[in-house]
């Protein structure tokens, strides 16, 4: 019997030490220093809304480690060393391990910005974050407003949690469109919209010059790269992507790039320490995906991979198709296959893309212009359906194949209305001269 | 939970949130309408009773719908549950305690002391609150109004109103929309409007509410009920023997292809009102394993003290002699017990697999209704069950189950144990629906692939007390005998993630070794273990 240590109760770590339960009787210790039990961090953003309470967020039940014998501790690693196999914790407690997985995450980017360590200057990553949340913008009258610095997924969310405690928000994005970076153009313009209807201060080609303090070291005003404005605020959210949360490892001879390097076995330099989730980053990038993937679903399926391997069954981590989903506000979105935006296409990859005159949905499918093989698609305020994308991207279908059977594909719930047809015919009409 | 420093000193945390000068307005108009009921309870004895009932009850679906629209129409469609967990009355806060309170002791003065309401006993007029509402009634059937009466006007209004509001929140989704309006339809014509009708055109007709269904309709084969039926004529034997098709023949039916949620959901009344007015306490319902153990044993036990209490009750008032009608005690008895092991011998044939441990239970349970009936039939001299009368039996069951379960704690408890307590926890209907979902039905929530996020949304918001995550996570198909269809778990997944379906019976249950997404060769991976 092995004994198993996971650093990070995320759900990288949580799915390892669940599939290894259920595959061995090896001896498993998870170590956090967030929380005592496993939460969904995806889920932090509906705590501070009120549509749930925190042990909501717990996928498991508080009994559920000890009967499934998967031991917890609070605390935080400061220190590895793997010739002796030890972790040093920051009380002092040490631990012995025979295999360790580095499961950490990722923590909020910071650029050097002036002020930015700031009271009342956080990211929305960990339950600290949603804490000082809490504490510097309980409500409008404390926080006057807020500024959120960054255009991406956390960012929005943290517009409209601050929104729903009506505090206003200035949402300051560096690119010239929402997102544009990811979404082709049509899509990014439409969600500028979206933002702006719920009345929130989209400033775009925007950037953030320098935070200031008042005279209690809490957070003044921002100001303005561009325009040098300056913007009261009492609260800033920093959410400009995120970096792996290595730095322990720094001193441990454990090979480091941006995150812990692993080959395609998640395995690093040093035998029996692995890395897996946010925190691991691959030698190659695998496919079109980037090398380090801080996606919910990628840490669980290195989870799942790994678990195999640690209980003797050595296994390849590779992941299909991608995908991928989330929501601006009121607006769903999902991506099956790519769909690059019009910065980061290839020459061959061309769109098709459908708007309903309501300006809340769209969809937009990506092909190869000399093949006319189904490359991807983006749908927004349309729920489709994993397996069927994921069947058609794996037998190469036509564009034409899927425009003609999207109808299968569609997942919104019963009575809605369908607009398969209407793209069908905006798409026949098109291409009816091509 | 939260580590906020409470500023403020407010003991609500964190801060609720406020609420604008229109609903303001809105809330004044609607407490101006239960004022003057209360003024009524106390035995004001209004002038002009037909104005001010009018006043009173438009005040009240006035001020649901002015406040809706100021909540919801001002705000982009889409979900909107901000600060459910703050505010006071949908999180056991004093609001939702008080409201509990307040409900409970309603249903107790309205099931067991109607004369504080008003009720005339030996003949007298009515006063009080009921007095207030004789002239609609007079309207409606011509007869002075009674305490079931003035419950089923207050009843109806509250799904009108609360239903409206329900479908301006849920104005993006159609599903909601239309389940919404068809529970309106349902209490409003059925249950509310053709009874009273009904009893205008036939008065030796007993209350009989079509879309009701033994055994929630606990009382259609009570002695009374039956001869009122038998003594009204063609319509009344075309209604019994419509009320026995709707449990035999249209039930199973409906539930095989649409699942449990076409009654649950769409037509029941107690549904309905937990759907509309009971919204707000939808997330309170416990997610905790024992809450499902407790669930399970307790919905059952009813079930079976139903059949049990409806089978004596028929019992007692059959006769020995073959010359008097038929169905005597003796066919009546083989009837039911064959009926009873042709179910169970079937499910167990073609089920065993799918029920696993649950077909011992369901086994106990069998073997518990025969012997009582077997017990019944040869120790029971005429009109006794265990040396109780069967008549007694049958009050016990109306007052602890028909009143104090379903009323008292199921709609009174809706601030404290969430909306469907009583669907939950008690209801035999939704208990044998729920063994025909299980069973044999082309309904299931489907999820995404791997798609979840495991945010939980799903099931907080379950009414049923569902762990919906669980299965979700898992890419695993819903398939549950509670599961009502109410739909809200896809409407709030943020991700996509969940779908009501009725498709083919193959691969229903689709329990996934590794979720979509990671390309695992599956053989090889079960091969390895």
């Amino acid at each position: 019997m092995e004994h198993i240590a996971i650093i990070g109760n995320g759900i990288s770590g949580v799915t390892l030490a669940r599939h290894i339960r259920k595959n061995s009787d090896n001896k498993i210790t998870i170590i956090s220093g967030e929380t005592d039990y496993f939460f969904s961090r995806t889920a932090l953003m509906y705590i501070y809304m009120g549509h749930m309470k925190f042990e909501h967020t717990k996928p498991y039940e508080d009994w559920f480690w000890e009967k499934n014998r998967i031991g917890l501790k609070r605390g935080v690693v400061t220190q590895v060393n793997t010739q002796t196999k030890t972790l040093y914790l920051s009380d002092g407690e040490t631990l012995t391990y025979d295999k360790l997985v580095v499961a950490t995450g990722s923590k909020p980017n910071k650029f050097g910005w002036p002020g930015q360590d700031l009271k009342g200057v956080m990211g929305m990553y960990h339950k600290q974050d949603l804490d000082n949340l809490e504490t510097y913008a309980p409500n409008n009258k404390v926080c006057k407003r807020a500024v959120i610095v960054g255009g991406g997924l956390i960012g929005i969310e943290m517009a409209e949690m601050l929104s729903s405690r009506s505090i206003p928000v200035t949402f300051l994005v560096r690119e010239h469109s929402f997102w544009n970076g990811v979404l082709p153009s049509g899509e990014s313009e439409m969600i500028n919209r979206h933002i702006k209807n719920h009345h929130i201060d989209l400033r775009l080609a925007t950037n953030l010059k320098e935070i200031k303090s008042d005279e209690k070291g809490q957070v003044k005003s921002v100001i303005i790269e561009e325009t040098g404005e300056e913007i009261p605020c009492q609260v800033v959210g920093l959410t400009a992507g995120v970096t792996p949360n290595i730095e322990f490892l720094k001193d441990s001879g454990i090979a480091l790039g941006r995150g812990v390097k692993v080959n395609r076995f998640l395995e690093t330099n040093i035998p029996d320490v692995y890395a897996i989730g946010d925190c691991a980053e691959q030698h190659e990038a695998i496919g079109n995906r980037r090398p380090i993937e801080a996606v919910w679903y990628t840490g669980r399926m290195m989870g799942e991979v790994l678990a195999q391997t640690i209980c003797g069954n050595r296994m390849e981590y590779k992941p299909g198709h991608w995908f991928n989903s989330a929501k601006f506000l009121d607006i769903e979105y999902q991506t099956y296959g790519w769909v690059f935006s019009d910065r980061n296409k290839t020459e061959y990859e061309q769109h098709f893309h459908w708007k309903h005159s309501d300006d809340t949905k769209c969809i937009t499918v990506a092909y190869n212009k000399d093949t006319h093989q189904f490359l991807g698609i983006n749908t927004f305020g349309i729920r489709m359906r994993h397996e069927v994308f994921d069947r058609w991207l794996t037998e190469n279908k036509t564009l034409d194949y899927v425009m003609k059977h999207l109808p299968e594909a569609n997942f919104d719930p019963e009575f809605y209305s369908k607009f398969e047809n209407e793209i069908l015919q905006a798409y026949t009409n098109q291409f009816q001269t091509v | 939970m939260s580590n906020k420093i409470n500023y403020s000193m407010s003991l609500a945390k964190p801060d609720a949130l406020g609420i604008n000068n229109t609903q303001k307005i809105a809330l004044a108009i609607g407490v101006i309408g239960l004022f003057i009921m209360a003024l009524a309870l106390f035995n004001t004895d209004f002038p002009n009773k037909p104005l001010f009932l009018t006043l009173s009850l438009a005040s009240i679906i006035g001020g649901v719908v002015l406040y809706s629209r100021e909540a919801y129409l001002t705000k982009t469609e889409g979900i909107k549950n901000d600060g459910v967990w703050f505010k006071s009355i949908s999180s056991r806060g004093i609001l939702g305690w008080i409201l509990g309170v307040v409900l409970t002791t309603f249903y107790i003065v309205l099931y067991f002391f109607p004369e504080y309401l008003g009720l005339g006993t030996n003949g007298e007029p009515n006063t009080g609150l009921i007095a207030l509402f004789d002239p609609l009634n007079q309207l409606l059937s011509g007869r002075n109004a009674s305490q079931w009466f003035v419950y089923g006007v207050l009843y109806t209004v509250a799904i009108l109103a609360f239903g409206y509001k329900y479908i301006l929140k849920y104005r993006h989704n159609r599903y909601q929309q239309l389940r919404t309006g068809s529970v309106m339809f349902f209490q409003l014509g059925f249950a509310f409007l053709i009874p009273e009708f009904m009893y205008v055109m036939n008065n030796k007709l007993p209350y009989y509410d079509l879309k009701s269904i033994w055994p929630l309709n606990y009382y259609i084969f009570d002695e009374w009920s039956v001869k009122g039926f038998l003594s009204a004529g063609n319509i009344g034997l075309a209604l019994l023997i419509f009320g026995l098709l709707s449990i035999f023949v249209i039930t199973p039916i409906l539930t095989y292809k649409y699942g449990k949620r076409w009654y649950c959901s769409w037509v029941c009344g107690c549904g309905g009102l937990a759907e509309t007015a009971g919204d707000p306490f939808r997330q309170l319902s416990s997610k905790k394993m024992y809450a499902w153990k407790i669930e399970r044993w307790l919905i059952h036990t009813v079930l079976v003290f139903s059949v049990v209490m409806t089978v004596a009750m028929v019992y007692s008032y059959l006769g020995y002699d073959k010359n008097d009608f038929w169905l005597t005690r003796d066919v009546f008895i083989s009837l039911v017990i064959g009926l009873l092991t042709v179910v169970f011998v079937a499910t167990l044939y073609f089920k065993k697999e799918e029920l696993g441990k649950d077909a011992k239970l369901g086994a106990i349970g069998y073997a518990v209704i025969i012997a009582l009936l077997l017990i019944m039939h040869f120790t029971g001299t005429t009109d006794h069950l265990f040396f109780i009368k069967s008549g007694t039996l049958r009050s016990a069951y109306g007052l602890y189950i028909g009143s104090i379960f379903s009323g008292v704690i199921g709609t009174g408890f809706y601030p404290i144990l969430g909306n469907r307590s009583w669907c939950r926890f008690g209801c035999p209907m939704a208990a044998i629906l729920g063994f025909q979902q299980r069973l044999f039905s082309k309904f299931r929530i489907t999820t995404n692939g791997g798609q979840c996020i495991s945010c939980g949304n799903c099931s907080n918001s379950c009414e049923m007390g569902i762990d919906v995550r669980a299965y979700a996570q898992k890419g695993e198909n819903i398939v549950r005998s509670s599961c009502v269809g109410c739909g809200v778990c896809s409407a709030v997944c943020p991700r996509g993630v969940l779908k009501l379906e009725n498709d083919t019976m193959k691969g229903r249950i689709n329990p996934t070794e590794v979720l979509l997404g990671n390309d695992v060769d599956l053989m090889d991976l079960l091969n390895n273990k």
